[in-house]
């Protein structure tokens, strides 16, 4: 069967590097002295601790229970002791620290009880949930918790399932490597993707640069019997971007504010359908990944490691040379160089690269932009890279907007080709994280907002209340004393009765519930002051004197009757 | 502190690279051109890329900028050089001098410097120029003039009378004069078979400086230093309209090919409007852009009062690139129209 390939726009070929590190067979490193295991370790929602400091855990023991849908559960990556919960610094741009739970091995590997799971005979919904349970998220880099992408629209049947074996960063190998070695194994994960999905056909990507993985992909597809479809791509930087794929192997254009199963098409990992396999078929959650140790180094490889390993232990492995200053996680076209030598591997870790001055030149100097158009015909999202530049640096972000920058990818080919050295993607994402900070902003000054009006309206009900009752009140003993009066005086005594004059009842009772109030704030007021010291005395007589100067407030220890006209009469 | 963010390698370019190859482009177009005209036109290079550079370097030192990065990138040289080949190659010193100050003074660095300027800085110097100094900017070397380097010398730095004999209009601006004379009825072929002025399909060497050109636009396209959307527009724009004019009437209007071949008409195609800080940036504002500049020209150096329109052409389109722009942003991926 000829498969019909489609083509997106743009896109860039750095040198590709891959041939270091696919020399030699994966192997298994070694047991590291501790671990330290983030609980966040995918989009969403952060995971509670479950064990305390001084448990013992066992391999696979969940220490972190998915807190929602898009959450997914995090385990001990081998037995021992939990030594520390608490924040540690994680593989992150920004250098953030979380909390993770540090874990002490105790060199005995001793699982939890692994069962593996008939999934065909449960309801696709117990299988999301247990997979969510096993922690299998996204392995390509987004760890997306997979879970919630196994469950197909609603509205649009499901058509292709799109496996991205696509590798497409320089460097990188691990996917290579586990489909040459584990093709069988993923290749049932696909399946399992396939029976909650129901497509109606399942297309595998591989670039072209990647034959080895592509034969092992397409004899281990044959074996299974599966009508499972082995594409090698061409070999073009961001293929292997889920939205560059799904359009090279679908000829489908996944907007950026839409699912793509809303367009009938879903996008896996290969090393993610190998994690939920051996969830399913093992019993074993995520607790490893396949690193590519390669770069500035010695001994390029692909290792499998513990999640949780401390990466100073890990990278000595492939013997860094001298003149390493750094280690970028991921590619050297979206990774980041870690914050720290001693960060943990956490599931989103594809690569660590040794890092020197000769492999990674220091950028020249940024140049302005001279709207050339090299980055709007490398952009693979067909944005015009310049325009939002020019928007970014002036700080409209209205504009930026309008030029679409939330289709950014963040691919960095704009950066990589442009001949002013201007690093575009850096200010794409300031600008998004102004945005987003000014949104943020907008949605509390307006529940601030909301918060400021509904006390206001409270504040005036409540006077109201409390005006209203106690004009009442004042009405009913007016009324009383009135008639008090009217006994007393006999019956050639007229005065004007109450009832007769409601207008000055009510001034009346306003009158005296002043006088009231005022009473009982004199009577109130010495009472806060009760047990000072004579210096203090002192100073809140001063205290008073001013107030009293600049007309605040009467002085308190005077219980005069208020004068009608009292300007705090409004406060009544 | 500087962030080292992604991406983490760079595409070796640079914008001394693109400007560099420009030059290299222009090589082929130098050399026949100055095999035609004698070394003034190599001393006319050189009096402009000094005037530039020194003008660049002063006016970076004044802006505050650092001088050598922006000096090296080879901006200035490329507008030296456009005007070097843009005006009459006797043109005395001071004239070329004026033209490359205005572009690299005023046309660029007061708007703010390399990729701020909204003219082409060449376009505006030949524009202010040809303004300013008619007569000078209308005096080409006569056709089969023969003069020594050292003639050649005396001429352009004024130590030698600059006697009308010396010089000409440019076989294009000839055609128009003599078209345009009351009185006279020649017809384009009668005026094309005159052997000492026109050559085989344009003026006579003029046009194998025009074909180096074209070739040296060529070489651009497949370094992809620029795309074709430009220059073929730009074309189709001078051929629609030279071509119309011509079917019209084949005496009173040159055929589409001496059009393409005269005057600066390659020179605009592949080196000017292709221009990209002042030009259009989406591919179909470049065909709009490039379009509007080859019909322009054609209007400008038929109808209008000056040799030659490219100049002319370009800078009001430069006018009209933002807006043109605005109109043609390209759909990103995934907000296509979708068929019904």
């Amino acid at each position: 069967m000829l498969q019909k390939l489609f083509k997106f726009k743009g896109g860039v070929k750095p040198a590709y590097n891959k041939h270091q590190s696919v020399g030699t067979p994966i192997a298994t490193a070694p047991l590291p002295s501790r671990l330290v295991i983030p609980l966040h370790q995918s989009i969403g929602g952060t995971p509670q601790p479950v064990v305390a400091v001084g448990d013992k855990v066992l391999k696979g023991q969940l220490i972190g229970a998915a807190d929602g849908w898009i959450s997914a559960a995090v385990h001990a990556s081998t037995s021992g002791t939990v030594t520390d919960i608490g924040p540690y610094l994680v593989p992150h741009p920004s250098g953030l620290s979380i909390d993770c739970v540090v874990i002490e091995p105790d060199g005995e590997e001793r699982w939890i009880e692994r069962q593996p799971l008939d999934y065909r005979a449960m309801a696709p919904e117990a299988v999301r949930t247990y997979l969510q349970q096993s922690g299998v998220v996204g392995l390509g880099g987004a760890v997306f918790p997979s879970h919630a992408k196994l469950t197909p629209s609603r509205d649009v049947p499901m058509e292709e399932l799109v496996i991205n074996g696509a590798e497409c960063e320089p460097w990188i190998t691990c996917d290579d490597l586990i489909m040459r070695e584990r093709a069988a194994e993923i290749v049932s994960g696909i399946g399992l993707f396939r029976d909650l999905l129901q497509p109606k056909r399942v297309l595998i990507g591989i670039e072209d640069n990647k034959p080895e993985a592509v034969a092992a992909m397409k004899a281990a597809v044959q074996t299974a019997g599966e009508p499972f479809e082995v594409l090698a791509v061409p070999t073009l930087y961001p293929a292997g971007g889920a939205k560059q794929l799904i359009r090279v192997l679908t000829g489908k254009e996944i907007p950026a504010a839409k699912r793509s199963t809303d367009l009938g098409v879903q996008c896996f990992n290969v090393a993610t359908a190998w994690t939920a396999w051996r969830a399913v078929a093992h019993g074993e959650p995520v607790i490893n990944r396949i690193v590519t140790l390669t770069g500035n180094a010695g001994k390029p490889r692909n290792w499998e490691v513990l999640i949780g390993t401390p990466m100073d232990q890990l990278l000595p492995l492939a013997e860094p040379a001298p003149d390493t200053d750094g280690v970028i996680m991921g590619g050297p076209m979206m990774g980041f160089l870690i914050p720290a030598p001693d960060v943990p591997v956490i599931k989103a870790t594809n690569c660590l690269i040794a890092h020197s001055p000769t492999l990674f030149p220091p950028k020249p100097p940024e140049m302005p932009c001279i709207r050339c158009g090299e980055c709007a015909r490398a952009c693979p999202q067909e944005l015009q890279p310049f325009e939002l530049y020019w928007w970014s640096r002036a700080r409209n972000f209205g504009k930026t907007q309008e030029y679409s920058l939330f289709d950014c990818i963040e691919c960095g080919c704009c950066s990589y080709v442009c001949p002013a050295h201007i690093p575009l993607v850096q200010y794409f994402r300031f600008s998004k994280s102004e945005i987003w900070a000014r949104e943020k902003d907008k949605k509390m000054a307006e529940g601030a907002k909301d918060r400021f009006e509904f006390k206001q309206y409270r504040e005036e009900r409540e006077k109201a209340e409390k005006a209203e009752k106690l004009a009442k009140a004042a009405a009913a003993q007016a009324a009383k004393k009135a008639a008090e009066a009217a006994a007393a005086a006999g019956s050639e005594a007229s005065p004007a009765p109450p009832a007769d004059d409601p207008e000055a009842a009510k001034k009346a009772a306003i009158a005296a519930a002043m006088a009231r109030a005022k009473a009982q704030r004199a009577a109130v007021q010495p009472r806060n002051t009760d047990s000072v010291s004579p210096d203090q005395a002192e100073e809140i007589a001063a205290i008073d004197a001013r107030r009293q100067q600049a007309g605040l407030e009467p002085p308190a220890p005077s219980p005069e009757p208020a004068p009608a006209a009292a300007p705090d009469g409004k406060e009544a | 502190m500087e962030i080292v963010t992604s991406p983490h390698v760079l595409k070796p370019v640079s914008i001394t690279r693109v400007m560099g190859q420009v030059c290299l482009a222009l090589l082929p177009g130098i050399a026949v051109y100055s095999w035609l005209i004698g070394p003034a036109l190599l001393l006319q290079l050189g009096i402009a890329s000094l005037t530039a550079l020194a003008a660049e370097a002063l006016l970076l030192k004044l802006r505050g900028k650092p001088v050598s990065p922006f000096l090296m990138d080879g901006s200035a040289l490329v507008t030296a050089w456009l005007i070097a080949l843009t005006f009459p190659p006797l043109s005395p010193w001071w004239l070329t001098a004026t033209g490359v100050l205005f572009a690299i003074v005023i046309a660029k660095q007061l708007y703010g410097g390399l990729g701020q300027n909204p003219f082409n800085p060449a376009m505006v110097a030949f524009a202010a120029c040809i303004v300013a100094f008619p007569a000078l900017m209308s005096q080409w070397p006569a056709q089969g003039l023969s003069l020594s380097f050292g003639q050649q010398l005396e001429v352009v730095f004024g130590l030698a009378p600059r006697i009308d004999a010396l010089t000409a209009a440019t076989p294009l601006d000839a055609m128009k004069t003599a078209l345009k004379m009351d009185g006279v009825h020649a017809s384009v072929q009668e005026l094309l078979a005159n052997q000492t002025l026109y050559g085989t399909f344009a003026g006579r060497g003029w046009e194998w400086v025009t074909s180096a050109y074209l070739l040296g636009g060529l070489f651009l396209l497949w370094r992809r230093v620029i795309t074709w959307h430009v220059p073929v527009a730009f074309v189709l724009g001078l051929l629609l309209i030279s071509g119309l004019c011509w079917s019209l009437d084949p005496a009173r209007y040159a055929d589409p090919l001496f059009h393409l071949f005269s005057g600066g008409a390659m020179l605009g195609a592949f080196f000017i409007a292709t221009d990209p800080v002042s030009g259009c940036t989406t591919p179909r504002g470049k065909l709009i852009f490039g379009f509007g500049a080859g019909a322009l020209a054609y209007l400008i150096r038929v109808f209008g009062a000056f040799p030659d329109g490219i100049a002319f052409a370009v800078l009001i389109m430069n006018l009209c690139a933002p807006l043109i722009d605005l109109f043609c942003q390209p759909a990103v991926f995934g907000k296509k129209k979708e068929a019904p």
